[in-house]
């Protein structure tokens, strides 16, 4: 099968996804573009060559509605004859987006593609499609839904993390985040997002906090006690989780992602359409995979997607250096790290979105092209990149520098 | 046109008054009668153009309507799943018609048509069916009195209000008081019902016709608001508003809470609900009785109407009473001892409308009695439940004593001394000396047999036994122990007096343990002895959590205390000598009670702890000492144990005629010790899944756990013979 190699990954910066995030004045259409813009300008690339593009959008919408990619490419003022596709893996999607345009690529279908996502929190609200599984009783009952906050809980109830644990990676995600922007680690994949002038509104994320302690998250109330407690969830996961006398309560603002506003993009391509726009690879993509697994407690999917694929790649779980899990909650990370046995100095070393934020469409993508920066700033060679997803799924890929 | 239950009088202005009289009813309700009727009374006044409109009310000062006639709904039989939904759609499609003057929803939306106005007269309770038919109407007056019941009730016996009542209660008060009233099932006052929105005007009972006929008169064309363009859910509907969407979420969570997956009523109503309103009306009313059939025609409905409404009615009304036996007339009882359970039966006797002498061995002691009532009088007072006056004058019917003379003229004396046969006997002799010679005399008792207190009584023939539980006022069965020669004067008086203090009766064998104490210490070993092998205390509580049950078995050991369980073990093992057979927990008793001081939930905590002012939560200890087994068994298994672990000995009971009938077997596991209601109790479960399939499950948890599980002789027969323990009819 044809090699599928990543040539380029650009992002925006993430923004505070509320009304006075710093980004809540750009369209998530603009932020597209923006990103999109950003590929075919620096390369310097004929858009006539990209064959496909697919992003990612969970809240698909409103204005994130009606195939958001279209928009975007017709906005960036790509070529006509580049098609897009919009893609929802709930918070995989950005990384599902690559993995499908990478697909692509690998079967033969076309030579250039991009991959990414995009989504405008404060201006798409999660939750605002709707969707049967939360509000529909004859699907709610029978497949004991409860919200993630819950199933965070309930992973930290299982699997033993405390309410120190989960506080202790909080605090060590966002200095490893303040690190990595001191040190210019996300330099070459940053995309500062202009208004409507085009002047610049933001050129860093927005949510990092330096000063994170544990006296400071341990002042944060846990924020899912009330949905669990008053409103029946505990109950729901206690019925499929019987062995448990109650839920602990350890996740809030500070141990969870935020939530943000942003876009990302990762250029995808054959090795002869790298030579006809004249680029190098940077990484060449070895194994896709996704997995579904048991919905309630919904967050443990990332063990199984990264075995399936590590098994597709032909890999040991050892040929992995490096290490990119989606920072959802402390104890979805902190449970993977159990699972696999992975030492936390070889996952997520540039922090991730407690610090930084999950723009739910755009994130895999993000993280995609965060691991591509890294393997070439230290030199490993295999990475793997998951994310834990809604419904108990989760979305794997494992690349490899190739620059 | 003539009607059996209904007539219908139009006055001068052309509106009809259509009055619902089912005769020889003590109450209306829907049965075939009606329904056939009514359907007839529609099509006249829709069909009449002299009829400008209609009232309809009630001739019963009993009520409006009371709902669907269950034994109908109990013994309805389809051939076919279409077949059960047209019979279901019936009272749906009639009650349409009436609404919309039998116009296509179309035409009433763009103006094209309109409805006759129907206004409902409603002169008291209108429950399930005869809600639903007051909701119907395009007006509704209710009469102001606050002890009329509005309600759709149809859960509490696993089936929803399947005539309209999961759309028009939302369309008119909005999801979430809609889902409040049909998945609890509890109805409410008409000042409730007009703040919910549910019904329109409130007057005085004898205005409440006029009051809807002056609502027709100036209404001639009538449109239902949800059959008008633009109709909104009031407080947001359909599966995009992010008010319904919260709605549905919680509702969804707190639904699984309550129900535990057991019952699957609830989730088909916030399924009308929701489905409901999403779509058109006439659609609605379709999903709706789409679920109402699935419902009916399954067979945990058929056994929780039969269980919980046919078979316990009967029981109350008195279906085991000896016919040839005149009623008797219990003015005045004697409760012999004020300790908790005589202060129980004095409470409840009184609250029967009888008087009580109650009698202990000195004034102080027995007015412990009067102390007990005015406890739970005070309360009730205080939170504006009853008045003071009315709670003086039921404490005025309470007459402590210390002198036997002053028993001579009660009509029925009711025993619950210490449960010690000398001090039993000493308290029947000087009863026996000076009540009247035709007095009945029962004793309480949980453990003494009946046949030997008798003994003691110079009129045994009289003598009966009676088993009430604790709290008295709160526990809603009571065990009746004919002993050998107890005559069927005493059972029918008996049953007279259980009655009037309305619990539900059962008539058992003067067997160790009557039948609710056979059962419940087998459930409860089984639940320890799953301690002792290392399953984890919250698997146990929760999977019987998930059966049904309304309290862990570790938490009913708790209450009833680990010492009162260790207590009895050792004086059955003193009365048995070689006879006694062990429960495999003796030792788990003596460690707890006396190796680690943990006795129970009044004395400093047993598998729990009681923290002051929290909630329990499991003794960590229980782990320590009872270390956790590494591979723990999956909670299909441990709801399996528990739940056969009161199977056998239920049908034990029912093997060895210790309950006359699976009936009493089932009516007392449910309302004895909590039984998980949604199975109709344990017989009806037998019967449900196949006496058969019940056996082999036995004898394959019997090769697993032990011989305890075995099946009786007689199950094993029934299965091989391919019998059933309820047959087909109800």
């Amino acid at each position: 099968m044809t090699d599928a190699f990543i040539y380029d990954a650009v992002r925006t910066p993430r923004g505070k996804g509320k009304a006075d995030g710093s980004l809540h004045e750009i369209t998530p259409v603009s932020l597209a573009t923006q990103v999109l813009e950003a590929v075919r300008d620096r390369n310097q690339i004929d858009t006539a060559e990209i064959d496909d593009i697919a992003f990612g959008c969970v809240s698909p919408v409103g204005e994130q509605g009606a195939v958001i990619t279209r928009t975007a490419i017709m906005n960036a003022g790509f070529a006509e004859s580049t098609a897009g596709i919009h893609v929802n893996r709930f918070c995989a999607s950005g990384l599902e987006a690559a993995n499908i345009a990478a697909a692509k690529v690998k079967a033969g279908e076309a030579d250039l593609t991009i991959g990414g996502g995009v989504e405008s929190m404060s201006r798409v609200p999660m939750g605002s499609d709707g969707g049967a599984w939360a509000t529909d009783p004859a699907v709610a009952f029978k497949t004991y839904f409860v919200p993630q906050g819950i199933s965070a809980d309930l992973i930290a109830t299982k699997y033993g993390f405390s309410r120190d644990d989960v506080d202790a990676y909080a605090v060590e995600s966002q200095k490893r985040a303040a690190k990595s922007w001191d040190e210019k680690r996300f330099e070459k994949s940053i995309v500062p997002v202009k208004d409507v002038m085009g002047e610049p509104v933001l050129a860093h994320d927005e949510t990092v906090r330096a000063k994170t302690d544990m006296q400071s998250l341990g002042a944060l109330n846990p924020s899912f006690a009330m949905l669990g407690g008053q409103f029946g969830f505990d109950a729901v996961a206690l019925q499929k989780y019987p062995e448990f006398e109650k839920i602990k309560h350890v996740h809030h603002a500070g141990n969870s992602s935020g939530i943000v506003d942003g876009a990302a993009a990762v250029l995808i391509g054959n090795e002869e359409a790298g030579k006809r726009i004249g680029m190098k690879p940077r990484a060449r993509i070895r194994a896709m995979a996704s997995v579904g697994s048991e919905p309630t407690i919904m967050l443990t999917g990332p063990e199984f997607a990264a075995k399936k694929a590590l098994k597709r790649a032909g890999m040991e779980k050892s040929d992995i250096e490096l290490w990119e899990l989606n920072e959802a909650f402390a104890s979805v990370v902190l449970r993977f790290m159990q699972a696999l046995d992975i030492d936390h100095s070889d996952i997520n070393v540039n922090g991730g979105a407690i610090a930084m934020g999950h723009p739910l469409g755009a994130t895999g993508a993000i993280i995609l092209g965060t691991v591509v920066d890294e393997l070439e700033r230290s030199g490993k060679e295999n990475a793997l990149i998951t994310l834990c997803i809604g419904g108990g799924m989760g979305t794997a890929t494992i690349i490899e520098r190739v620059n | 046109m003539s009607f059996k239950t209904l007539s219908i009088d139009v006055d001068g202005d052309g509106i009809a008054l259509i009055t619902i009289d089912l005769p020889g009813e003590s109450m209306n309700v829907w049965n075939a009668d009606l329904i056939s009727d009514f359907g007839e009374a529609v099509e006249k006044v829709l069909g009449d153009d002299a009829i400008k409109g209609a009232v309809i009310t009630s001739g019963k000062a009993s009520g409006f309507l009371a709902g669907a006639d269950l034994n109908m709904l109990g013994s309805a039989s389809a051939s076919s799943t279409q077949e059960a939904f047209e019979g279901a759609f019936g009272l749906n499609a009639m009650l349409r018609k009436m609404e919309t003057g039998g116009n296509t929803a179309k035409d009433l939306k763009n103006g094209a048509a309109h409805a006759k106005p129907i206004a409902a007269a409603v002169n008291g309770l209108a429950l399930g069916g005869g809600l639903e038919l007051v909701l119907a109407c395009h007006y509704r007056v209710v009469a102001d009195n606050p002890k009329i019941q509005l309600g759709v009730p149809e859960v509490q016996v696993g089936l929803l209000p399947g005539g309209g009542g999961t759309q028009r209660l939302p369309r008119l008060a909005g999801l979430q008081s809609a889902a409040m009233l049909a998945t609890q099932g509890k109805p409410v006052d008409p000042q409730a019902a007009k703040a919910q929105g549910f019904i329109d005007e409130i007057a005085p009972a004898e205005d409440v016709v006029a009051k809807a006929k002056a609502w027709v008169k100036a209404n001639p064309k009538a449109v239902q608001p949800w059959d008008k363009k633009g109709f909104k859910f009031p407080g947001g509907g359909g599966a995009m508003d992010p008010r319904s969407v919260q709605f549905f979420m919680a509702a969804n969570a707190m639904g699984q809470r309550e129900t535990k997956h057991n019952y699957p009523a609830v989730q088909y109503i916030l399924s009308c609900m929701y489905e409901g309103s999403i779509v058109p009306f006439d659609t609605a009313i379709r999903i709706e009785s789409k679920y109402f059939t699935k419902l009916l025609t399954s067979p945990q409905t058929r056994n929780m109407i039969r269980t919980l409404f046919i078979n316990k009615q009967a029981a109350e009304k008195g279906a085991a009473r000896p016919k040839d036996v005149p009623p008797s007339d219990i003015k005045t009882v004697g409760v012999l001892g004020a300790g908790l359970m005589g202060s129980g039966i004095t409470h409840v006797s009184v609250k029967g409308g009888m008087n009580v002498i109650v009698l202990d061995r000195d004034m102080e002691a027995a007015e412990n009695a009067v102390a007990y009532s005015k406890k739970i009088l005070d309360k009730r007072v205080s939170r504006g439940k009853m008045t003071k006056e009315a709670a003086e004058e039921f404490l005025s019917k309470i007459k402590p004593t210390a002198d036997y003379n002053d028993l001579k003229d009660v009509d029925l004396i009711i025993e619950a001394v210490f449960e010690d046969p000398d001090v039993k006997a000493d308290v029947i002799k000087k009863t026996e000396a000076v009540i009247g010679e035709d007095v009945i005399f029962a004793s309480n008792t949980s453990t003494l047999p009946i046949t030997g207190l008798a003994k003691h009584s110079k009129r045994p023939d009289q003598f009966i036994g009676m088993h009430f539980f604790s709290p008295v006022e709160k526990m809603p069965l009571l065990e009746i122990i004919p002993g050998d020669r107890s005559g069927d004067r005493a059972l029918a008086t008996a049953l007279d007096y259980n009655r009037k203090i309305r619990k539900t009766p059962i008539v058992v064998k003067d067997v160790r343990g009557f039948y609710t104490n056979r059962v419940v210490p087998p459930y409860l070993n089984e639940a320890m002895t799953m301690v002792k092998e290392g399953v984890k205390p919250a698997l146990i509580e929760n999977a019987a959590s998930l059966l049904g049950m309304p309290v862990g078995p570790l938490a009913l050991v708790d209450e009833t205390s680990l010492s009162l369980g260790l207590m009895l073990v050792r004086s059955t093992k003193k009365e048995l000598g070689d006879d006694y057979k062990p429960t495999g927990v003796e030792d788990l008793l003596e460690k707890m009670v006396e190796g680690l001081g943990r006795q129970g939930r009044k004395s400093g905590g047993g598998f729990y702890d009681y923290p002051e002012g929290a909630p329990k939560h499991l003794w960590r200890g229980v782990s320590e000492h009872f270390p956790e087994a590494d591979e723990q068994p999956s909670a299909e298994d441990v709801k399996e144990r528990l739940l056969y672990a009161q199977l056998i000995p239920a049908a034990h009971c029912f093997a060895d005629e210790i309950v006359p009938d699976p009936k009493s077997a089932d009516l007392g596991a449910i309302f004895g010790w909590g039984f998980a209601p949604w199975t109709g109790g344990p017989m009806s479960y037998i019967d449900t899944i196949g006496v058969e399939a019940f056996v082999q499950k036995a004898e394959s948890l019997a090769q697993r756990y032990g011989e305890r599980f075995n099946p009786p002789a007689k199950f094993r027969d029934m299965a091989d013979e391919g019998a059933g323990l309820y047959g087909k009819a109800a």
